[in-house]
């Protein structure tokens, strides 16, 4: 009986991934029977390759240092400002009059055609691509923020105030943990955009990083590293997204919503 | 004069109320209310929907503030929630990102927790302490919002239509249970309700509310526990009820009030109830 329920158990994990692996077979079976020509889609065999061998030469973990220090970086920055708006603006009213109108005028922005202009400002530098991933992360964050606090139960705030809470344990223990289901999602949200925005940040110009090596890899035609830094890019987004489910568990397991079905 | 019959004891406050009005923009819910309670009472405040006997509680609580008029809590005027006050609403109110000994505890004071596991045990349950409040039923973690309002020894109990929303079985028991605690502890209880049964049942005295005044102030001179079977429960229940539906205003007035004409078994010796 236990073994039958362990092997149910470690089924139901590996579904998610019935997809993947198939889709890795047929690439297998097409590079097997030349069907592609290796300049379109170079085998697996051959990107498995490469990448050994720049995981031998130390680079890769170069470029991913890289680009995971700037995806870092811009996240923490644009997380905060966001948060720190959204908290602001949700609780204090004549914030959210000053402030609230011309964020929303800013988000509307689609922070990639920006980048012509983040390059005339910041140079083709760090500076640039972490800026960019910062604004990318704040919208996101800040709306889900102050949408969580201005959605938080007006009775229990009342019953908290009734049972002596003041202002700081009122904040601690009844609108934040209120106000995280929407600030998580803000985060997952944020963390998918802050991925996206990376790439194309990294493709603009760069000296470092996972895009400037697919770029520099395409200059040289060698598609199997291009194809390479395309695989990376999708398992760390599958990564990010990972830890903010982690995330979501940890900090929500009371939510019979969130507890495992 | 009516005849009071409650239980005094040190741990109640008396409220004193004088003129009390609440209005909201251009409506006027209170118009007037003059009531005293003593240490250690139990009144029920009863009366048609909208009649204004949830605004009176959240008033006495200090949730909202009267237009004019005097609340008095020891002769204090109440401005604002006070640590002697607790308030059981009709919705449980209880924190979901909470376990539910940790709800309990709420305001209490750090290393207080066995408090907080004590008043679990008075209203049996013990043993759910660690669990996530969404996983009670309904009853459960309404038992849970009394443990809550009474572990800190409150001097007053506001109770605004608690049992509405539980299923008739579920309601005699949790009655049962706020009125041992009030046998027990003694503070002061204030309970607004629409169940006039529910209300002769617990209370020392029933006071209805009509049209923003108090409309009729009796007290319930049945020994505890109440029989619910007994006639003269049932003729009181019944005769309230007619009142407060209209349909025996006049006989009332006539009649000087109800006379009772059996004196059960095992109840004190009843008395004919004027109105005062």
């Amino acid at each position: 009986m236990k073994r039958k329920i362990h092997f149910l158990r470690v089924f139901r994990g590996g579904v998610p991934w019935i997809l993947p692996v198939l889709v890795l077979g047929v690439w297998l079976l097409a590079s097997e029977r030349s069907l592609l020509s290796t300049r379109i889609l170079p085998a697996p065999s051959s990107v498995l390759q490469s990448g050994i061998e720049l995981v031998l030469s130390g680079e890769l973990f170069g470029h991913l240092a890289v680009s995971f220090r700037r995806a870092a970086a811009g996240f923490a920055i644009g997380g905060s400002i966001g948060f720190l708006f959204g908290l602001v603006n949700g609780l204090i009213p004549i914030s959210e009059k000053l402030f609230d109108t011309t964020i929303q005028m800013f988000r509307n922005i689609p922070h990639l055609a920006l980048i012509p202009l983040v390059v005339l400002w910041f140079g083709i530098g760090e500076k640039a691509k972490v800026f960019l991933v910062a604004i990318g992360v704040l919208f996101p964050v800040y709306v889900n923020t102050f949408h969580g606090i201005r959605s938080v139960d007006q009775g229990l705030m009342e019953m908290g105030k009734v049972y002596g809470l003041r202002s700081w344990s009122l904040f601690w223990q009844v609108v934040l943990p209120g106000a995280l289901p929407s600030i998580l999602v803000g985060v997952r949200y944020a963390l998918g955009v802050m991925w996206l925005t990376l790439i194309v940040a990294e493709t603009i110009a760069a000296d470092a990083g996972i895009g400037f090596m697919a770029m520099n890899a395409r200059e040289f035609m060698q598609t199997d590293i291009v194809l390479l830094s395309i695989l990376l890019y999708a398992l760390f987004g599958k990564l990010a997204d990972s830890s903010a489910k982690w995330l979501e568990r940890r900090f929500l397991q009371w939510n019979p919503g969130y507890q495992k079905g | 004069m009516a005849v009071r019959v409650w239980k005094s004891s040190g741990s109640g406050v008396d409220l004193k109320i004088r003129g009390l009005r609440k209005e909201f923009g251009n409506r006027q819910v209170l118009s007037g209310i003059d009531l005293e309670i003593q240490p250690g009472e139990f009144v029920a405040v009863i009366g048609r929907s909208g009649c204004g006997k949830s605004t009176l509680l959240r008033l006495i609580a200090g949730l909202e503030e009267p237009t004019a008029g005097e609340l008095l809590l020891r002769n204090v005027p109440v401005r604002k929630p006070s640590p002697e006050v607790r308030i059981m609403f009709q919705d449980p109110r209880l924190l979901p990102w909470k376990r539910v000994v940790d709800n309990v505890a709420l305001g209490l004071g750090k290393g207080e927790k066995d408090k907080a596991k004590t008043a679990l045990r008075q209203v049996g349950l013990h043993d759910r302490a660690h669990e996530w409040p969404s996983v009670l039923s309904g009853g459960q973690k309404q038992r849970v919002a009394l443990a809550r309002a009474l572990v800190n020894r409150p001097r007053l109990l506001l109770l605004d239509e608690p049992l509405g929303a539980l299923d008739a079985l579920t309601r005699i028991e949790m009655q049962r249970l706020i009125e041992s605690l009030w046998l027990e502890q003694g503070f002061t209880a204030v309970l607004v309700t629409h169940d006039v049964e529910e209300a002769v049942a617990l209370a020392d005295r029933v006071v209805l509310l009509e049209q923003g005044r108090v409309a009729m102030d009796v007290p319930v001179p049945f020994s505890r526990p109440r029989q619910r079977g007994h006639g003269a429960f049932a003729a009181l229940v019944d005769q309230v009820l007619r009142r407060v539906l209209g349909e025996a205003s006049r006989a009332w007035e006539e009649t000087d009030g109800p006379a009772m004409t059996e004196a059960a078994e095992g109840m004190t010796p009843v008395y004919a109830l004027r109105r005062s």
